[in-house]
């Protein structure tokens, strides 16, 4: 068997696509996690969907490499899909969810023809106006989403008409983590295919795709579309899990805690959000009312040290260490 | 045996049973009370008043509590966001096992939680959230704060009183300010007044000229200018200072948010003259209020000033405290309702207050106030007072 | 109606100036060294309470508290771009972006724990309230002086920029980076200089312009959005960039806003979409 380092390194670039044994250990801990901690489903609901949507954010951000501060954009179009159509008679969640994602998917396809042709600056500015707008036409159709109260009255069928959703956040629960799961496939997929590859490449070396031929533009523009997605999946599991969508699903600082939560993790290393969001959340539910003054304080600090001395986050500790 | 002895033995047995655990002494009994706020976020400010009211009470009268039932707060911090308030509440449900819920700043955060309520019995007292329709979302609600329409509907009211004849309403472009204006147009209207025109801005806004420019324009005997309180007011004040409203001879209105009485010192002169209407104000003179701001500078110093946040918190508390009073810290959700839905408290710091039983809504005195300067600090002073007003959006809009 | 056009103007030019001001620091230094900068504001909302709390707390009369808000800030500065923001000059945008939003979480912070929750007041000295009568009409004194400090600010970096060896230099880096270090124009003071000026100056909009944008904790993320739209429909790296969207930004929004009060906060970013989707670069920035 060849054992010089070079075919030592085609062979662990080849099986990279293979699913390593390691990779079972967060779900399960998730399955663990229900029967060891059942006081605290509903925080573990609301981590799986945050985590998913963390998840679209690195997608965009650390593989296709565009800066975006409008990821919540998605999260909210999916949010109010589902939530207007469990409030106008419509309740059943796996349909709601689809339509949600695809709604959302429209939004992203829609919005990235149009910006994605600019980059840097412009670009990021152009994600931060497609955001805003998209909260202040929220807040106009009040009709139709609440307007600043919030969608309420929204009625959530039990999923297969057998798993209501429940107080303790059981149903809640294993329905996350479920959608979770299917969207990490999808993630993880995308990132290993040659289509990824090519994003990386496209990330790191545009010029040179161009000269091998490589469609970037569309590339970038279909991963933003699968992106917007999964983060409009995720604000559909909000909705449906609360019962209730806000205004908030759309708001800047909504965009922001997932970049956030994305660099304490590691951005483009795909399991960035698994780490960065129970970090992040449990943290903040922990500690943001003790002293909500020294919580910005920290926070704050917390990513200026990451950003100068852990540029790859948690991971990026790991991978630094292992090495 | 012979079954009339037996008999008697059981019932000797019975009775001293009984007797001897009449006169244990009462088990202690832990009331668990969780409270939903927005400590970070942008409303922190309003969220820290509203703790510290609630808190001062606690402090004050928890000698008052029935031997052996002590109080415990939990608070939770919302993060200014909904579904994270539902979460805190299922939470504090439970696994927290929590007996009732209070606070609450922003009404969507109330929205979200409210079906929890009633799903799973638990009272919620709110001390802040405004919205109209929060009462009616579930039946173990109840209010001590006040809505919008209750202030801006009694101020319509009154500034028809004064002889204005024409009015302009301007409010920010989300509910609150649409229910400013919803109300402020039929008190107004009801007087036999006349609205020129309403606008709506945008919520977040740096200057306000352009918008205060057309109520320049239009004239109007009275303007409506409500905006949120903070960075916005200051802005909303500069503009019509930059402008001259007042010196146009445009009388000003507004609710109480627009300048709260912690802000008031930092104003400068231009808010002098404003009229607001608002369910309390720091410079009232009535006893509680004094034995309320007396209490308040001791345990937090003269440079902290209480408002309107920090008196609905405290009054919501003294709900909850005579609840447990009442119940010995033994109730049940149905049972707690009942109380609640008939409480009264005529010895408020705001004067007197009653909860209606029909809508579980708050009834109380709105005071019109002008800013007048006092020992050469700026005050809300009380000029007129319409008693007991119930929110008026209920009245109007029964449910179906 | 004539009246409500030239009031509307007047006020919207001096939102301008104060937007101008503030943000052209921006433009440079973006232009220059190549740093999305999304902490610029807490420059200008220190100086902004540098200059309130003179004032009030210390009673120093507005000219000295002015400049004091410009070169605290410029001070400030130095360190913060000598320690942490040097690092990153040309480097990854996602780690500028998420470096600076820390600095913003942090002033937030540390600005309510310095100085407390609530907005500053600001009050203009008394020779600059009231009203200044140009015969025709009155206008706000202050205001007023707003317009004029930025006319002649503006002149006073263009002539800078244009008649000065250092402004040579700075344009000189910005055309070229390699080609100026090359000529021996050592780069890194430039950047640490031109920091200085354009937080400095951000300083000065920020004080000048407290009785606009409202001086509070959260400046810095409250008008964050305003001042990237200055710089990114102005373009980077450019003096004149900034000024051309700040007027399009502070008249024409606000005389949308007075026209179509109720579509007004769709306005300032349809705007910035378009210009944006026209010239990505911005107006007068390199292509």
């Amino acid at each position: 068997m060849a054992s010089d380092p070079r075919s030592a390194a085609i062979d662990a670039f080849a099986r990279r696509h293979r699913y390593h044994g390691l990779e079972a250990v967060p779900w399960l801990i998730a399955v663990a996690g229900y029967f060891a901690l059942p006081g605290y489903l509903p925080l573990g609901a609301q981590i799986f969907a945050t985590i998913l949507f963390v998840l679209s954010a690195d997608l965009v951000l650390g593989y296709a490499g565009i800066v975006t501060l409008g990821q919540a954009a998605f999260f909210g179009t999916g949010a109010y899909t589902a939530g207007i159509l469990a409030a106008n008679g419509w309740g059943e969640p796996l349909s709601g969810l689809l339509a949600a994602s695809a709604v959302a998917a429209v939004v992203g396809f829609l919005s990235g023809l149009i910006i994605l042709r600019t980059s840097g600056l412009a670009l990021l500015m152009q994600t931060l106006v497609v955001a805003t707008t998209l909260y202040e036409a929220a807040n106009k159709a009040g009709r139709w989403t609440g307007g600043d109260d919030g969608l309420s009255g929204m009625e959530v069928w039990p999923i297969f008409g057998l798993f209501r959703f429940d107080m303790f956040g059981r149903v809640a629960y294993f329905y996350c983590l479920v959608v979770l799961f299917v969207g990490w496939l999808v993630a993880r997929q995308l990132v290993h295919s040659p289509f990824g590859r090519s994003l990386t490449g496209a990330r790191e070396n545009t010029a040179r795709m161009h000269a091998i031929g490589a469609p970037v533009a569309f590339r970038r523009l279909i991963v933003y579309t699968i992106s917007a997605a999964l983060a409009g999946a995720s604000g559909a599991l909000i909705a449906q899990t609360t019962s209730f969508v806000g205004l908030t699903s759309l708001s800047l600082e909504r965009s922001g805690n997932a970049l956030i939560m994305l660099i304490i993790g590691g951005v483009g290393r795909l399991y960035g959000a698994f780490i960065g969001v129970p970090l992040f959340m449990i943290a903040q539910d922990r500690f943001s009312e003790v002293d909500p003054v020294y919580w910005y304080f920290w926070l704050g600090l917390l990513m200026v040290a990451v950003v100068v001395f852990a540029r790859g986050g948690v991971l990026g500790l790991f991978e630094r260490f292992w090495r | 045996m012979s079954g009339k002895s037996s008999q008697r033995r059981l019932s000797v047995v019975a009775t001293a049973l009984f007797s001897a655990l009449a006169l244990m002494p009462a088990q202690a009994q832990t009331v668990k009370i969780g409270i939903i706020n927005s400590y970070s976020g942008f409303v922190a400010q309003a969220a820290d008043e509203m703790q510290k009211g609630i808190d001062l009470y606690v402090k004050l009268h928890e000698k008052d509590l029935p031997a052996g039932v002590k109080v415990e707060l939990i608070k939770r911090d919302d993060t200014s966001n909904p579904e994270v308030g539902k979460r805190l509440a299922q939470e504090l449900i439970t696994r927290d096992k929590v007996q009732a819920l209070m606070g609450v700043i922003l009404s969507p955060v109330a929205a979200a939680v409210a079906p929890l309520t009633a799903e799973a019995k638990v009272p919620l007292v709110l001390t802040n959230a405004a919205g109209v329709q929060l009462t009616r979302l579930s039946p173990y609600i109840v209010r001590t704060s006040f809505t919008l329409w209750q202030e801006c509907d009694p101020i319509g009211k009154w500034a028809a009183e004064q002889g204005w004849k024409t009015a302009y309403t301007e409010v920010s472009d989300f509910i609150p300010g649409h229910d400013s204006e919803g109300a402020f147009i039929k008190g107004f209207t009801d007087g036999g007044g006349k609205i020129i025109d309403s606008v709506r801005f945008p919520m977040q806004n740096p200057d306000f000229v352009p918008f205060v420019q057309r109520v320049k324009d239009a004239k109007p005997d009275v303007a409506l200018l409500w905006v949120p309180a903070q960075t916005q007011a200051t802005a909303m004040m500069n503009a019509v200072r930059d402008l001259g409203l007042r010196e146009a001879g445009i009388h000003i209105v507004s609710a109480q948010d627009l300048l709260p009485d912690e802000e008031l010192p930092k104003m400068g002169d231009t808010p002098l003259g404003l009229i607001t209407a608002g369910n309390y104000s720091t410079a009232a003179r009535r006893p509680a209020n004094q034995a309320f701001l007396a209490a308040w500078a001791k345990e937090y110093g003269d440079q902290s000033i209480p408002d309107f946040f920090s008196v609905d918190g405290w009054d919501g508390m003294a709900a909850l405290f005579d609840l447990i009073k009442e119940t010995k810290g033994n109730f049940t959700a149905d049972q707690a309702m009942e109380f609640l839905s008939h409480w009264k408290n005529p010895d408020s710091p705001r004067g007197p207050i009653e909860i209606d039983p029909n809508t579980r809504d708050i009834v109380q005195n709105i005071y019109i106030r002008e800013v007048k300067k006092i020992d050469g600090k700026l005050a809300n002073i009380e000029i007129a007072t319409i008693p007991m007003v119930k929110d008026p959006w209920k009245e109007l809009n029964p449910p179906k | 109606m004539i009246e409500a056009i030239v009031s509307i103007g007047f006020h919207g030019l001096a939102f301008a100036m104060v937007l101008y001001l503030i943000s052209v620091g921006l433009s440079v230094t973006m232009g220059l060294m190549g740093f999305v900068n999304l902490a610029h504001g807490v420059f200008a909302m220190l100086g902004g309470y540098v200059v309130a709390r003179l004032m009030n707390r210390y009673g120093v009369p507005f000219a000295l508290a002015l400049p004091a808000a410009a070169i605290a800030s410029g001070l400030f500065s130095i360190p913060l771009e000598r320690v942490l923001y040097r690092r990153f000059y040309g480097g990854e945008e996602l780690d500028q972006v998420l470096l600076t939003m820390g600095l913003i979480f942090m002033s937030v912070a540390g600005a309510t724990y310095v100085w407390g929750p609530l907005t500053q007041h600001m009050e203009p000295p008394a020779w600059l309230s009231g009203e200044v009568d140009l015969g025709f009409r009155s206008f706000p004194a202050y205001r007023s002086f707003l317009i004029v400090c930025g006319a002649v600010l503006v002149t006073g970096l263009w002539l800078g920029l244009e008649r000065t060896r250092f402004g040579a230099q700075i344009r000189a880096a910005v055309d070229n980076l390699r080609m100026a270090q090359s000529v021996g124009i050592n780069t890194s003071r430039l950047f640490m200089l031109t920091f200085a000026l354009g937080s400095g100056l951000a300083g000065l909009g920020g004080a000048l312009g407290a009785d606009l944008l409202a001086i509070s904790p959260s400046y810095a993320m409250q008008y964050l959005v305003y001042f990237i739209i200055v710089v990114a429909v102005g373009g980077l790296g450019s003096i004149r960039g900034p000024f051309v969207a700040a007027l399009l930004i502070g008249v024409a929004d606000t005389g949308f806003k007075y026209l179509l009060p109720g579509l007004g906060a769709f306005f300032i970013y349809a705007l910035t979409m378009v210009l944006l989707l026209w010239r990505p670069q911005g107006l007068f920035g390199r292509a």
